[in-house]
């Protein structure tokens, strides 16, 4: 993620103006591209084709968060942002742990559980 | 004026290492130099960067809220308890209208932003009030959503995978709720008191969690509405 972000900072933000303050270019694409990453997995969705798997939704939800993040909430790398991007990956590895987590976790206790269940009280 | 306590107050603090016990010569000497110019200018930068990181690490922590929410739905969403599922409730064309009421709004909020930037009071507040309207398009979508749920019977009380979604994207509407509240009253701060210093650290603060909550949209649209349908 840090890598994306980086990528992504790279080349949006920096474009020619200085510490203060977003521009209207960057409002622009970053909006326009939100967009796209909106419409595409709608209508995969709508359409009902194959490759509407939730990989592939959650492929472009990821990216439309990188795109909010990095032209919307503008956190980029530089030094006077350097706290909000430290809390921002923060959160993002106990995102992770939280939802990944959660779900390693009931998924193994679904597969030892469910068959005991099914021959009735699981209490017993 | 009311900064000079804080001047005061910072100016001790800063000048304790190099003067020692004798802070009213070095605070002389600071005034006397010119340094108290410099110093009042660089502490108000200080505070508001200040603000916005603080304001910053709470949207953080609100993040953690909804991974908690998210997590739920993700565990919850296939206990139906023979109840509906997600596939036959959602409406993905109502969803998509939704989505586009809330990115619109995000685009004009980042517009009033901008008109702030260059000083122009009236253009900041006419942003903030299609924000606002935009913002006001998507809750009521919502509501009247929920509300049609409920009457047919797949309110938050019928299964385990509608307790989880009610509670994770209301939510958010609640969230969005307060977005438009705090969106009022800086309209109004905005309009009655102009662009003062504290109006824009407010705005500024006001547009993250503007932008905070289309994020989260995102979350929701992708993993309630289109997963629920692409199951």
């Amino acid at each position: 993620m840090n890598v994306a972000n980086e990528a992504l900072a790279g080349r949006g933000p920096h474009g020619g103006h200085g510490a203060h303050g977003p521009t209207h270019k960057q409002y622009t694409i970053g909006f326009a591209l939100a967009i796209i990453l909106t419409v595409i997995p709608f209508a995969l969705v709508m359409s009902h084709t194959v490759a509407a798997t939730p990989l592939v939704i959650a492929g472009f939800a990821l990216a439309q968060i990188l795109v909010h993040i990095v032209y919307f909430l503008h956190v980029d790398t530089s030094e006077e942002k350097r706290w909000n991007l430290m809390a921002l990956l923060y959160t993002g590895v106990m995102v992770f742990i939280v939802l990944g987590g959660s779900l390693w976790i009931m998924h193994h206790l679904y597969v030892n559980m469910v068959p005991h269940a099914m021959h009735g009280n699981v209490w017993k | 004026m009311s900064n000079d306590p804080i001047l005061v107050q910072g100016g001790n603090l800063a000048l304790r290492r190099d003067y020692g016990d004798h802070a009213a010569d070095a605070l002389r000497d600071l005034r006397r130099s010119g340094g108290a110019v410099d110093f009042e200018v660089e502490h108000h930068h200080d505070v508001a960067s200040t603000i916005q990181l603080g304001f910053w690490i709470y949207l953080m922590s609100d993040c953690l809220l909804f991974s908690g929410l998210f997590a739920t739905y993700a565990l919850l969403n296939s206990h139906t308890a023979g109840g509906p599922a997600g596939s036959q409730l959602f409406d993905l064309p109502n969803v998509l209208i939704e989505t586009m009421f809330l990115l619109f709004s995000s685009f004009t909020c980042g517009l009033a932003t901008l008109a702030m930037n260059a000083d122009r009071r009236n253009a900041t507040v006419g942003w903030l009030a299609v924000t606002f309207l935009l913002g006001l398009g998507f809750i009521s979508m919502e509501v009247s959503e929920f509300a049609h749920l409920v009457a047919i019977g797949a309110g938050p009380d019928r299964s385990a995978f509608l307790s989880s979604f009610f509670t994770l994207v209301a939510t958010h509407g609640l969230h969005v709720t307060c977005g438009l509240i705090f969106m009022a009253v800086m309209m109004v701060a905005v309009l009655k008191k102009g662009l003062t210093p504290t109006n824009r650290a407010r705005v500024v603060n006001l547009s993250l969690f503007w932008h905070f909550l289309d994020i989260i949209w995102v979350g929701v649209f992708s993993l309630v509405y289109l997963f629920g349908v692409a199951h």
